[in-house]
């Protein structure tokens, strides 16, 4: 029996560059990077060797309700935002609550919650303890604010495989609606982990850009000079649902998702595979699993954050996947605009790749100054024009532990 | 530092709303938390732990369902003021 058909149906988005999906993709195309010195005391207080990051462009607390930012983690907040645009993009549709469901990700879920609650704990003790501190902390938290703010009853699941999370929740919402699980899906991801631990952490492990005199160029995916990633934070949602649903109440379409695959390298626990066996196999199977051929591929959002490690090895993989047709596919880094979402990364590149296929527009990769020769692939840094016909695009997502989620797109 | 039963109300008042919403004018002593405010149990612990810190009083886990209304917390934590 072949699949069902699955297009998306809605955008939302808070990032880096814009507080909405449509700003944050006109910002991606001017080539605006979303990286600033960190303004908050406890930059100084903590004495962190990383002073800069992509935090959110627009605050969470100037879109969403005092009573709702209360009892909502940042990442939630995030989620809720994305959500609700991306709901209100696909048009607000009448669906049976029962035949609705969340598939989100993130990488932590509450973290800043679960640090100011610590620190109360220690300073004032358990009494002071906030009642709402579980539910706020709880990774689920970010899936379960959009899906109670939309009366979604037919299973909200969060999914953690750190960065590469919400590529795997988009991946993991088409095979749900493929199973006849809902009518429509709403799959995202969201991260708020710009906070001193998770920033000494990631330093800690030499992973992030030490670049604090010039945070704006610091994300430099395939650049000779690239020395870690920018940390970034936000959220992004899509909406998907069947071909036949969606033409059914007049949606419009974006792009069709033909599904993805995701693999596990079981080699290092942070390092992937150089030879990127896993990630060619996503790649390949991707593809295959969407009953289309390599050829067809015209664009690839990479996962490329920016890492002296992580680049090459993508290339590696890409290179194994495509061999000489590399050289026809236009390749994006847009971490090198947003910095990395973490948990949210997927879904922004997602929503990024599907804009790209919907305007038959590759965005650019900016801060690439020189590139590594080792890295050989076509990464415009201005806006591109995709072919025209049938085409399609990848976006990759790895993430520590070894994951490896590639989802498919196709133009419509 | 003692305050007055209006001062209480009023502060009290303040909690209500920044955890519910509900104007502050609603927040008066007859209302019952549950019935007439509709504020679940969550969010009246939230309240409880925010007055335990604002006005420097202690309001024992058992002693909470007592508090039906505005006005018995009023009471409670005039009393429980040194």
């Amino acid at each position: 029996m072949s699949p069902k058909r699955i297009v998306v149906t809605g955008i939302g988005a808070t990032s880096p560059i814009g507080g909405t999906a449509p700003e944050s993709w006109q910002n991606l195309l001017a080539g605006v990077s979303g990286a600033r010195p960190l303004e908050q005391d406890w930059v100084s207080t903590f004495d962190l060797p990383v002073t800069f990051a992509a935090q959110a462009a627009v605050s969470a607390t100037d879109v969403l309700e005092r009573v709702q930012t209360k009892r909502l983690d940042p990442s939630s907040q995030f989620a809720l935002i994305a959500g609700r645009e991306a709901w209100a993009d696909a048009g607000s549709p009448e669906v049976d609550p029962d035949r609705l469901a969340i598939d989100w990700a993130t990488g932590i879920g509450g973290v800043w919650t679960l640090l100011d609650a610590y620190d109360t704990l220690r300073e004032r003790g358990p009494r002071r303890v906030q009642p709402m501190t579980v539910p706020m902390l709880m990774p689920n938290g970010p899936a379960a604010a959009i899906g109670m703010d939309l009366g979604a009853r037919g299973g909200i699941r969060t999914v953690v495989s750190a960065c590469a999370s919400s590529t795997e929740s988009i991946v993991n919402a088409w095979e749900h609606l493929q199973l006849g699980y809902a009518d429509v899906i709403i799959a995202g991801g969201s991260e708020a982990a710009i906070n001193p631990l998770p920033i000494a952490s990631f330093a800690a492990m030499q992973a992030l850009s030490r670049r604090n005199d010039e945070p704006a160029t610091a994300s430099r995916p395939y650049d000779v000079s690239r020395d870690g990633f920018v940390l970034g934070e936000g959220a992004a949602a899509v909406v998907l649902e069947t071909y036949e649903h969606a033409v059914a109440r007049g949606a419009r379409i974006y792009a069709e998702v033909l599904g993805g695959a995701i693999t596990s390298d079981a080699f290092h626990i942070t390092a992937p595979d150089p030879e990127g066996a896993g990630a060619s196999r996503a790649m390949r199977q991707a593809v295959q699993r969407a009953g289309r051929s390599l050829d067809e591929v015209v664009h690839v959002n990479a996962h490329a954050t920016s890492t002296p490690v992580g680049d090459i090895a993508e290339y590696n993989a890409l290179r194994a996947v495509f061999g000489d047709h590399l050289e026809n596919i236009t390749v994006a880094a847009t971490k090198s605009s947003t910095g990395h979402l973490l948990g949210g990364a997927g879904a922004i590149e997602a929503l990024f790749t599907i804009k790209a296929l919907q305007e038959r527009t590759v965005p650019p990769t900016i801060n690439l100054q020189e590139q590594d020769p080792e890295i050989p692939l076509d990464v415009p840094t201005s806006p591109r024009a995709l072919p025209a016909g049938d085409v399609l695009a990848l976006s990759n997502s790895f993430g520590f532990g070894g994951h490896n989620a590639v989802a498919a797109f196709a133009s419509i | 530092m003692a305050l007055s039963n209006d001062e209480i109300l009023a502060g009290l008042a303040e909690l209500i709303t920044d955890e519910t919403g509900i104007a502050a004018e609603e927040v008066a002593l007859e209302k019952s938390f549950t019935d007439d405010l509709d504020i679940d149990s969550i969010s009246m612990m939230t309240i409880v732990v925010n007055a335990e810190e604002k006005f420097g009083v202690t309001i024992p886990d058992d002693e909470v369902k007592n508090l039906k209304t505005v006005g018995d917390a009023v009471t409670f934590i005039t009393n429980a003021q040194d």
